[in-house]
């Protein structure tokens, strides 16, 4: 079974044609992949359906815009698939 | 339907919130300054006004499902098929559903029908947001009144 990582990445190369070996887990989804919103939903529409989940992307954007968190705790890649990671063990817990 | 500002839903036939579903009615005017382009002796809806029908049922049936205190838009158009051309004076049915709820947008599949027959199906994505202000709300709950949304679904 691959990895949140592996998964996630697979699914970036795939969304936004960008080449799997230039995405590591400490890649940032904006700033160094140079994903826009609007492929960022794809790819939050491709990681729900795969992990079946539903990332709380509205969230994470007002806590970014308010200050109270920064786009690397979501938006670099190995943040990221650690909330995935805390999502998919919530649902779990809540099943 | 008024093509020329964009307002395309003319009746809401069926909203089934629970199922996450809507069917609505858009009558094809006979006559706009539309076809005399789209083709001079040969009228034909062009098929983005077509993908929009489509987006503008799956947006009512967002706002419905969102009590109407969001607004939706259309975002990507994963896939359109325009199986085959709609004409001036056509009725249209078209059914929307919701196929995946996200955080700030939501997929949607719609189909048009003419006579039972489908002509066109989308999957659609659509981001959706607090209302801007309250012209849009209003005019919004306007409009929603105007094509028979049921009651309860303009309800807070």
């Amino acid at each position: 079974m691959s990895s949140t990582f592996d998964q996630v990445a697979s699914i970036i190369a795939e969304t936004c044609d960008i080449p799997r070996d230039t995405i590591t887990p400490d890649s940032h989804a904006i700033d160094d992949l140079g994903i826009d919103s609007l492929d960022f939903l794809d790819i939050a529409f491709a990681i729900d359906k795969a992990f079946g989940i539903k990332l709380p992307l509205e969230k994470w954007t007002q806590e970014v815009n308010d200050g109270k968190a920064t786009t690397e705790q979501y938006f670099v890649l190995k943040n990221l698939c650690a909330r995935i990671d805390e999502l998919v063990a919530a649902k779990g817990a809540s099943a | 339907m008024q093509i020329e500002y964009f307002q395309l839903i003319d009746r809401v036939l069926d909203l089934n919130l629970d199922g996450k579903t809507i069917t609505v009615e858009a009558q094809v005017p006979k006559t706009s300054t539309i076809f005399e382009g789209h083709f001079p002796g040969y009228p034909i809806m062009p098929g983005v006004l077509l993908i929009e029908a489509m987006a503008q049922t799956s947006g009512w049936l967002l706002l419905a499902a969102m009590k109407f205190e969001r607004m939706a838009l259309l975002a990507a158009v994963k896939e359109a098929k325009i199986r085959g051309s709609v004409m001036p004076g056509e009725m249209l049915t078209i059914d929307a559903s919701i196929a995946h709820e996200g955080s700030g947008y939501a997929i949607t599949e719609a189909k048009i029908r003419v006579g039972g027959k489908l002509r066109c199906n989308s999957t659609l994505m659509l981001s959706h947001f607090p209302f801007p202000n309250s012209d849009l709300r209003g005019h919004m709950d306007a409009v929603a009144r105007r094509i028979g949304f049921p009651q309860q679904a303009l309800q807070p």
